[in-house]
């Protein structure tokens, strides 16, 4: 009887491998010729321009890879894009494509700001407050554009646009006001208070070789983590991919998909405006005066893409996009411009975008030779 | 009843000779033949499933034959395409229109064809035709006016016009009074009576013998594929059509031991709702369902069972009525109200609303009830408790390919899939259990096994609806059958009277006392 | 008085400058929209529409030439976006955000390649540029000389309003256009090649971005960089479905956005108001005006949805 009971649990056990292990060889192969492709479109730019691919890329691989230094820079970048990320993965899971994370980051990162600037407190708790800020302005933003969906009928890609640059042109606004802008000229805010940053002690600091070494990536992946529970572990989350999967069982079965979009939009606005958050007392300090969007929000989705909305792969996607941009900022070093990486990048998120086409022709041919 | 036949038989227009279409194994047209004459209205009378749409998709060109052979007017023809069957003269008027609605008239009907003076669509030379083949067949067309503003019997002649605009000599209308108030039927029968004086030819796929009998020459009937016969319609009652269309051997039996029974579960009362065009589909429907009985509701598809069933689960408003459960009105409850106070479904298309087909099996058993204990505890999913229960049940009801329940739903055979419906919501074990078509696209293993488990819930005092195109199944199952026909409940059967001549001609329209000779 | 009347002129001649590069690219947009595929890359393909114009005034001096080299740059870009969309059948919000990466990264990249590692193209002399009309015609800063002697691609946008007006409604490309975005099932049956319109109004829609990011460096900026094109294409877009989704109402809306330009010029100047806010108000006014006129504004039906012939 024992035995007979081992052997089941063997056997399942096996099968769930096998089923893990099929999802991601499908999810994964195609994400990693999207990357081949991506590379090899910006090789051949490269090459047009007369530079040696080869010579740049092991630029950009030696930017990232060669000093610890190095590498701490890459994650530092790498930080507010795992939120990002995070925020369009967890949008996407639901059904809803977050193209406003680049102003829900723009937001959240005003509201740390106004706290960081505004606000006298002392260093744990102001970093708390900076954050709770950010995190209300994020889902304030993105609650917004879910009433404006759910109530008016208003396409939310459209509204979401619409926001990111009403967020964009109020945070040029609000740093140029007499209380948050720089003391004697210049075109930003003044910078954060030091109990408002996330730095990490000046001890580990030298270590690392650089001054805005922060604890931000340990935020996002205990921000990835958390998602990652929520959506495997909850019924909350059992909710959320209901409703992005099939909507219509969803409401056979009983499931309030509004009041599901109003929680999970909010959710997904206040990861975005995390990453604001984080950005700004970790790396940035203060805000400046943009003439253009940053493009956070944007990155984030090609980091979500990449790492196919899983709120895991979100860190490593997120991780290899900070060492891209970090890498890549070396490239004019040798004389390339560092657009490379943003061909790249567009190339990876286009052909990504094709092969789920690729993918569900291959398994329904698949399926149709089974059922035969 | 007085109608001028404009046959002219000494011309045949449409020939189709041993025609054999298979969909893999599945044998849709069995070596059908059909002749239609020049100037006839011809009907093709069958139930749903039974071939005929088959059979004039491939006149149109939709699909190719396996074998045999069609002439038109006597020449022999390959039909490629619809392209190709326009240019035959054949037309297809489809029962889903293909109107763009804020086009007019006049646009919709030269889509395609426009023609042109220089650059410019001549829209005063397309009015004019539109006009001059309205006027001529009795249509009554405002070339001017814009689809979305015009009633769905208008619209029909549109896509009529459509047709006739092409040069189309050969009509072939499907379903076509399907969402016709009477008088606009009576309308559309006259205009079908100017085509053919004019020397077209119409053809009517068709389960309405009313109307066979008011506007059709001749009519052939297949049934499950297969030819059964053609007849003048004169010489024939709604009766023996009916009887033709449905007649075969009830084929299960099943074990249903005898109870009476108990109280009201669900009273529908004088039930009102609209379809997704606005058109009224129920018109003041009455029903009542009660314990430890199946009511097996009758009908062909599209007399107001779909959007009955969608507002008994919550997927639907109706416009008005009641709907009375133990003892609150819930009329447009939502799903999970219904479910609470004791309705669960088996949904009529299990990959839509029955199943999140990208879950495991075990997260399919718990749809209605992750959020309650056992299987969640504060927000937490108890993931052993729901793989257990999800064991259990793929072991008690035998779903094969399920892995213990940790494959994803979607990727099992659909008669599997059926089974973790079933499964689930025998659990569930509510008061009303609704069946939609609980057995469709199921081999006869898969069918034995679902009546079983629907007999079962009967048995064990639970209220039983039953709502099945399948007349064989409703036959077998139900204790009391109920025909729904254009929104109403027509007629009302003892389960063990019920005689299938007699439904067939109460589904398709026709009274009961015509039955008597 | 007379102040009144020159801070007018003022007004038209900053509304007259803003409007134009909104116009072709919303323009565009409605061939896209009325096809029923969305195209959010039109602020990528203004980019490099914007680039391209100015680099080819450079070299060739000719600004005619420059201003038709933008549009085919965008038509092509436009092209990339409708084999993904009609043909893939991807998502179109993804594929446009891509584009919104890839053309102004390639733009960027192509400039520092041919201008030294400069991310803005060398300024175009005035003889490089776009002509303008009524040169010299009338007193420099009287109020007719604002008003009128604008550039000739100006007046060429409205003529464009005018055109594009005409296919739309009078032609029968226009009819099978407007139809495929509604219903495409109904044309197919029709024999209409639902994917054959949709890449000929994606390209379209590509190319008149493109005309529309080349008529700001070729006219108003006289050189290309980067922060020329903020937020245009995304105003374009909004216009579009502001203004119904026909040529005439994003007519209309464009003017509408191009005067909130104009009124950042002239209150944005002595301080008034800060400029920041006045930028702000084109998206503001959107949203209100959807949520008051809410199901007034018409999608095109098969509007973002893929089209997957039945077989």
């Amino acid at each position: 009887m024992k035995q007979k009971i081992n052997h089941n649990n063997m056997a399942s056990q096996n099968i769930i491998k096998n089923k893990v292990q099929g999802l991601i060889y499908q999810n994964a192969l195609y994400t990693i010729i999207a990357i081949f492709f991506g590379f090899l479109v910006g090789g051949i730019f490269l090459w047009s321009a007369g530079f040696s691919p080869l010579e740049a890329y092991a630029k950009l691989f030696s930017s990232v890879f060669s000093r610890p230094k190095y590498l701490v820079w890459s994650v530092i970048y790498a930080t507010p894009l795992v939120f990002t990320g995070l925020s369009v993965a967890f949008s996407y899971k639901m059904g809803v494509f977050n193209i406003g994370a680049e102003g829900q980051f723009v937001v959240g990162s005003l509201a740390a700001l106004c706290v960081g600037i505004l606000v006298d407190a002392p260093p744990v708790l102001h970093v708390l407050l900076c954050m709770l800020a950010a995190i209300a302005a994020g889902m304030a933003w993105s609650f917004l554009v879910a009433v404006l969906r759910v109530r008016f009928g208003i396409n939310e890609v459209l509204s979401f646009i619409m926001f990111n640059w009403i967020a964009f042109y109020l945070s040029n606004y609000v740093i140029n006001t007499e209380i948050i802008h720089k003391v004697g000229g210049g075109e930003a805010s003044k910078d954060i208070r030091e109990s408002a940053r996330i730095l990490l002690p000046q001890s580990v600091q030298n270590i690392f070789k650089s001054d805005k070494a922060n604890y931000g990536i340990l935020l996002a992946i205990i921000a990835a983590v958390g998602i990652w529970f929520i959506l495997t572990k909850t019924t909350f989350g059992y909710r959320v991919q209901a409703v992005g999967l099939n909507p219509h069982a969803a409401k056979y079965g009983g499931i309030n998909s509004n009041k599901t979009m109003y929680i999970a939009m909010s959710l997904s606005g206040a990861l975005a405006a995390l990453g604001g958050a984080v950005q700004l007392m970790g790396n940035s300090m203060r805000i400046s005066q943009f003439a253009g969007q940053e493009g956070f929000g944007f990155q984030g989705i090609t980091v979500a893409l990449i790492a196919s909305s899983h709120p895991i792969g979100c860190i490593f996607s997120g991780l290899f996009y900070g060492a891209m941009k970090y890498g890549g900022s070396k490239l004019n070093l040798i004389d390339a411009p560092t657009e490379v990486v943003d061909i790249i990048m567009g190339t990876i998120v286009l052909f990504i975008a094709i092969s789920h086409v690729f993918r569900y022709l291959i398994t329904r041919r698949l399926k149709n030779k089974e059922d035969k | 009843m007085n109608k001028t036949s404009h046959i002219d038989p000494n011309v045949v227009a449409v020939q189709m000779t041993e025609i054999v279409k298979k969909f893999g194994n599945f044998v849709a047209n069995d070596h059908i033949n059909l002749t239609v004459y020049k100037g006839e209205v011809h009907a093709i009378l069958g139930e749903n499933g039974a071939g005929k749409s088959t059979l004039m998709n491939i006149l149109y060109g939709l699909y190719k034959p396996t074998s045999g052979s069609i002439s038109i007017f006597g020449s022999p023809v390959n039909i490629e395409n619809p392209r190709h069957a326009i240019e035959l003269g054949i037309g297809m008027v489809h029962q889903h229109f293909m109107l763009v609605e804020p086009f007019t008239v006049t646009e919709n009907i030269i889509l395609g064809m426009e023609p042109t003076k220089g650059m410019v669509v001549d829209i005063e030379k397309a009015r004019r035709k539109v006009k001059e083949l309205s006027e001529r067949y009795g249509m009554h067309v405002d070339p001017d006016a814009k689809i979305e503003d015009i009633s769905v019997g208008m619209q029909q002649r549109v896509e009529i016009l459509k047709v006739l605009y092409r040069g189309a000599n050969i009509l072939i209308l499907d379903e076509p009074t399907a969402s016709l108030t009477p008088q606009e039927i009576e309308e559309l029968i006259n205009i079908i009576h100017n085509l053919t004086a004019d020397g077209k030819t119409v053809i009517l796929i068709t389960h309405k013998l009313k109307e066979i009998k008011a506007s059709a020459d001749r009519c052939t009937i297949i049934r499950q594929g297969k030819y059964i016969n053609t007849v003048d319609v004169e010489t024939v009652s709604e009766h023996d059509l009916a009887s033709m269309m449905v007649g075969r051997d009830v084929q299960f039996v099943v074990d249903k031991k005898p109870i009476e029974p108990g109280e009201v579960i669900i009273d529908i009362q004088d039930l009102h709702a609209k379809d997704y065009r606005g058109v009224e589909v129920l018109r003041g429907l009455n029903l009542k369902v009660r314990r430890g009985e199946i009511v097996g509701l009758a009908g062909v598809d599209g007399n107001g069972q779909t959007e009955l069933v969608e507002i008994l689960t919550g997927l639907r408003k109706g416009e008005s009525g009641k709907v009375i459960i133990g003892d609150k009105d819930l009329f447009n409850a939502d799903a999970h109200t219904l479910f609470d106070n004791g309705v669960s479904s088996i949904p009529a298309d299990r990959q839509k609303h029955g199943l999140v087909l990208e879950y495991s099996v075990a997260y399919n058993l718990v749809l209605q009830n992750y959020e309650k204990p056992p299987f969640s505890k504060r927000g937490i999913l108890k993931k052993d408790v729901i793989k257990k229960h999800a064991a259990e049940l793929v072991g008690k009801f035998d779903i094969r390919g399920a892995e213990g329940g940790t494959k994803e739903a979607g990727k099992l055979s659909g008669g599997n899939q059926q089974k973790v419906i079933i499964a689930r919501e025998v659990t569930n074990d509510k008061d009303l259990l609704i069946a939609v078509n609980p057995t469709r696209g199921l081999d006869v293993g898969a069918i034995e096994f679902v009546h079983r488990y629907i007999v079962e819930q009967r048995n064990k005092n639970k209220a039983v609806l039953l709502v099945s195109f399948e007349l064989d199944e409703i036959m077998s199952l139900s204790d009391r059958i109920e025909v729904i026909y254009n929104g109403n409940i027509v007629g009302s059967v003892p389960g063990d009277q019920a005689d299938e001549k007699v439904l067939g001609l109460m589904m398709a329209g026709g009274t009961k006392n015509e039955t008597e000779d | 008085m007379e102040e009144l009347i020159k801070n007018l002129g003022l007004v038209i001649n900053a509304t007259l400058i803003a409007t134009p590069p909104l116009l072709y690219a919303a323009l565009g947009s409605t061939f896209s929209e009325r096809s029923g595929v969305i195209n959010i890359g039109i602020e990528g393909m203004m980019t490099i529409g914007a680039f391209v114009g100015a680099a080819v005034a450079h070299f060739t001096s000719n600004a005619w030439l420059a201003f038709l080299c933008g549009g085919l740059v965008g038509a092509l870009f436009g092209l990339i976006h409708a084999i993904a969309c009609v043909s893939f059948g991807a998502d179109q919000t993804i594929s446009g955000t891509a584009i919104n990466f890839l053309a102004p990264g390639v733009a960027i990249f192509v400039c520092k390649s041919l201008f030294e590692q400069s991310s803005n193209t060398p300024p175009l002399d005035t003889a490089q540029k776009l002509p303008k009309l009524f040169n010299g015609v009338f007193e420099v800063g009287s109020f007719w000389n604002n008003v009128l002697n604008t550039y000739v691609a100006t007046y060429l946008a409205f003529v464009a309003v005018a055109i594009v007006w005409f296919i739309f409604y009078k032609t029968r490309f226009g009819m099978r256009l407007r139809a495929v975005g509604e219903h495409p099932k109904a044309c197919e049956t029709q024999g209409i090649s639902v994917f054959r319109i949709r890449y000929i109004a994606v390209i379209a829609s590509g190319f008149f971005a493109g005309l529309g990011g080349a008529y700001v460096t070729l006219c108003t900026v006289s050189q290309f960089r980067p922060e020329v094109i903020v937020g245009q294409g995304f105003i374009a877009i909004a216009a579009v479905i502001f203004g119904k989704f026909t040529p005439h109402g994003a007519m209309g809306a464009c003017l509408l956005f191009g005067l909130c330009n104009g009124l950042k010029v002239l209150l944005g100047s002595g301080n008034v108001i800060s400029p920041n806010l006045i930028s702000m108000i084109p998206y503001v006014v959107t949203i209100i005006t959807l949520v008051l006129f809410v199901g007034k504004s018409r999608v095109p039906a098969a509007n973002g949805k893929p089209y997957f012939k039945q077989k």
